[in-house]
């Protein structure tokens, strides 16, 4: 404890997954996060856990709902062709409102892709991703450090609100070798599960794990209880890092591996006299709305910088709401987007907007 | 006071199933089993899409609800943190020989030890009476309304015999409801692929030939007439796998 140690983004998940008290991981293999099932292979049985490669995307998630379901702590991971195929079941965990980790260290799409860092997947992962009206805590991690430190806050908050909490890597972070420091950061607690089907033993009466309801008022007020539990965690969970943000010019908004480059590129602008500040949602959802919307009355304009084709743009206009314009810059296809170039479309939106 | 005929582990519900439809006989069967094993307290069972889909609405003991043809990977899930629970899937046709064959070929193949009852009434009863993998040539569906052709449709599948094969599969038997004698065996199968699972042998599977009057468009009885005459000369009655095994 104290110590850090350099370990590769994938390992650390996995590492960081028994820490937090993850008793077994199903998982089918996909590029850029085998890593994480190589480690628990070794692991999990050390510890008398279960490790269980499943025949598919599909079986692996329905075998995380049925280890859920009895109480026990229980994590799946993939790339994001397979976290298409794991939907459904995220779709039912959602409505029978049992905790889940999911990790996606995304790839990119559409399709089956390239197995290089992306962050295409902000749409599925951020507005439900399967069928219905539901939610995923999505957390996004931008060095190994908080890849352990958040796939720990995922098993809890997982408990917690009863529900998929989804630790949203990409392939440079789950590839990338860092240090990290295993400190004691949260309490991993024993939350008790009244509600578990594990036998009913003597318990006096049963429990069923459901997502079925055909009776329309029943199935409302389920959406209902969702509804307000998605409002709960949204008043309580939000996260998200500010840098250089009182004194911005204009405010980049990015997550993961594109807000490293970001650091770099206000250090850069510095010298040019232009002053960037970078505002990080580390909770894609809930998103930082208001908390980033704040800013409106005090730069110019936003950019929202993305491994993807503009998805989390979307979030910053609806944090803006009008007040200010809102520009896009990303790159697609497991490019990743140099500090000049971005430094190149800051000078050029400032000029935009200057004039 | 009567004394109490129904088993512990049934609830008192009215069942929501057609009248001669044989869901409720073979949730009697699992009910009286688990009751004589005693294992009401340690069993979970885990609930298909499909007619049976809110069976915990009957069955008194813990259950959870599956996604359409995930049930065996529900089961893994399960019976793998807990394995010292008695762990059972019921599912249907569809579920099992359609959308959830991967699922169901990988836990036999893997011996996972829970028990499957496999309903097989020829046909998707709940989305009002589609060609099912188990629909038989030339039987009529609202999907092969001109009978199943088997020169485009495919031919049934015989899963018991496919599970059979896997060598993770401890016991595998094929009953049938559509009389008392035979609903007796049934019930004697049922209860040997529960002792196969607390022996802790691998994966046991009973598949209980079903009828769906509603959907075949048969009176009950005939409805019973027509699985004797037509299911069991396609799906051949008895022990498949697991015979000798003594429990």
């Amino acid at each position: 404890m104290g110590e850090k140690v350099l370990m590769k983004g994938n390992d650390v998940i996995a590492e960081a997954s028994i820490r937090a008290g993850c008793k077994c991981y199903f998982g089918y293999p996909i590029t850029p996060q085998t890593e994480i099932s190589h480690y628990l292979a070794e692991a999990l049985p050390k510890i008398g856990g279960v490790f269980l490669q499943a025949e598919s995307e599909i079986a692996a998630i329905n075998m995380v709902y049925g280890a859920s379901s009895a109480g026990i702590r229980a994590m799946t991971s993939s790339s994001s062709p397979g976290i298409s195929l794991k939907q459904e079941g995220i779709s039912y965990i959602a409505g029978a409102e049992i905790p889940a980790v999911v990790v996606n260290v995304v790839r990119c799409g559409p399709g089956l892709g390239g197995i290089l860092p992306g962050q295409c997947d902000y749409f599925q992962a951020t507005k439900g991703g399967g069928h219905g009206d539901y939610h995923n805590i999505v957390l996004a991690p931008n060095s190994v450090q908080e890849l352990y430190e958040l796939t720990v806050r995922c098993f809890n908050l997982a408990d917690k609100y009863r529900m998929c909490a989804m630790l949203m890597a990409d392939g440079s972070l789950g590839q990338m070798m860092e240090a990290v420091e295993f400190r004691e950061i949260e309490d991993i607690e024993a939350i008790d599960k009244p509600w578990a089907t594990n036998g009913m033993g003597t318990r006096g009466h049963s429990n069923y794990i459901s997502s079925v309801n055909v009776n329309p008022d029943e199935l409302e007020k389920l959406n209902q209880r969702l509804q307000a539990k998605y409002r709960e965690v949204t008043k309580n969970e939000i996260m998200y890092e500010e840098v250089n943000c009182d004194n911005a010019d204009i405010m980049v908004v990015s997550y993961g591996t594109t807000s490293r480059i970001i650091k770099n590129v206000i250090k850069d602008a510095r010298k040019m006299g232009i002053n960037v500040g970078l505002f990080r949602p580390i909770s894609l959802w809930p998103f930082p709305y208001d908390e980033l919307g704040k800013h409106a009355s005090h730069v110019k304009a936003f950019l929202s910088v993305e491994l993807s084709a503009g998805q989390m743009i979307d979030d910053v206009r609806l944090s803006v709401n009008g007040k200010k314009n809102c520009y896009f810059y990303g790159r697609t296809g497991g490019n990743i987007p140099s500090q000049k170039e971005i430094l190149d479309e800051i000078v050029k939106i400032l000029e935009k907007e200057d004039r | 006071m009567p004394e109490r005929l129904v088993p512990k582990s049934l609830t008192d519900r009215v069942w929501h199933y057609c009248p001669g439809c044989s869901h409720g006989i073979v949730h009697r069967l699992i009910a009286e089993v688990i009751d004589e094993l005693e294992i009401q307290g340690t069993v979970i069972g885990v609930a298909p899409v499909g007619c049976a889909y809110n069976n915990y609405e009957y069955f008194n003991f813990d259950i959870i609800q599956a996604a359409h043809g995930r049930a065996p990977a529900v089961a893994t899930g399960v019976k793998r943190v807990l394995p010292d629970r008695m762990v059972f899937t019921y599912q249907g046709d569809g579920d099992l020989a359609a959308i959830g064959t991967a699922e169901i070929i990988h836990a036999a193949a893997r011996g996972e030890n829970f028990t499957t009852v496999f309903i097989n009434n020829a046909i998707y009863g709940m989305t009002s009476g589609q060609m099912a993998p188990t629909t038989l040539p030339n039987q009529v569906t609202m999907t092969s309304p001109n009978g199943r052709d088997t020169s485009s449709q495919g031919f049934p599948i015989r899963m018991s015999e496919m599970l059979a094969l896997q060598d993770g599969t401890a016991f595998v038997e094929r009953v049938s409801t559509h009389d008392v004698r035979h609903i007796i065996q049934a019930k004697r199968a049922i209860k040997k692929a529960f002792k196969v699972q607390q022996a802790g042998l691998g994966f046991s599977i009973v598949e209980v030939l079903s009828t769906c009057p509603t959907n075949w468009g048969l009176s009950p009885l005939k409805a019973q007439k027509w699985l004797e005459e037509n299911m069991i000369p396609y799906y051949a009655l008895g022990n498949i796998k697991g015979k000798d095994i003594k429990v």
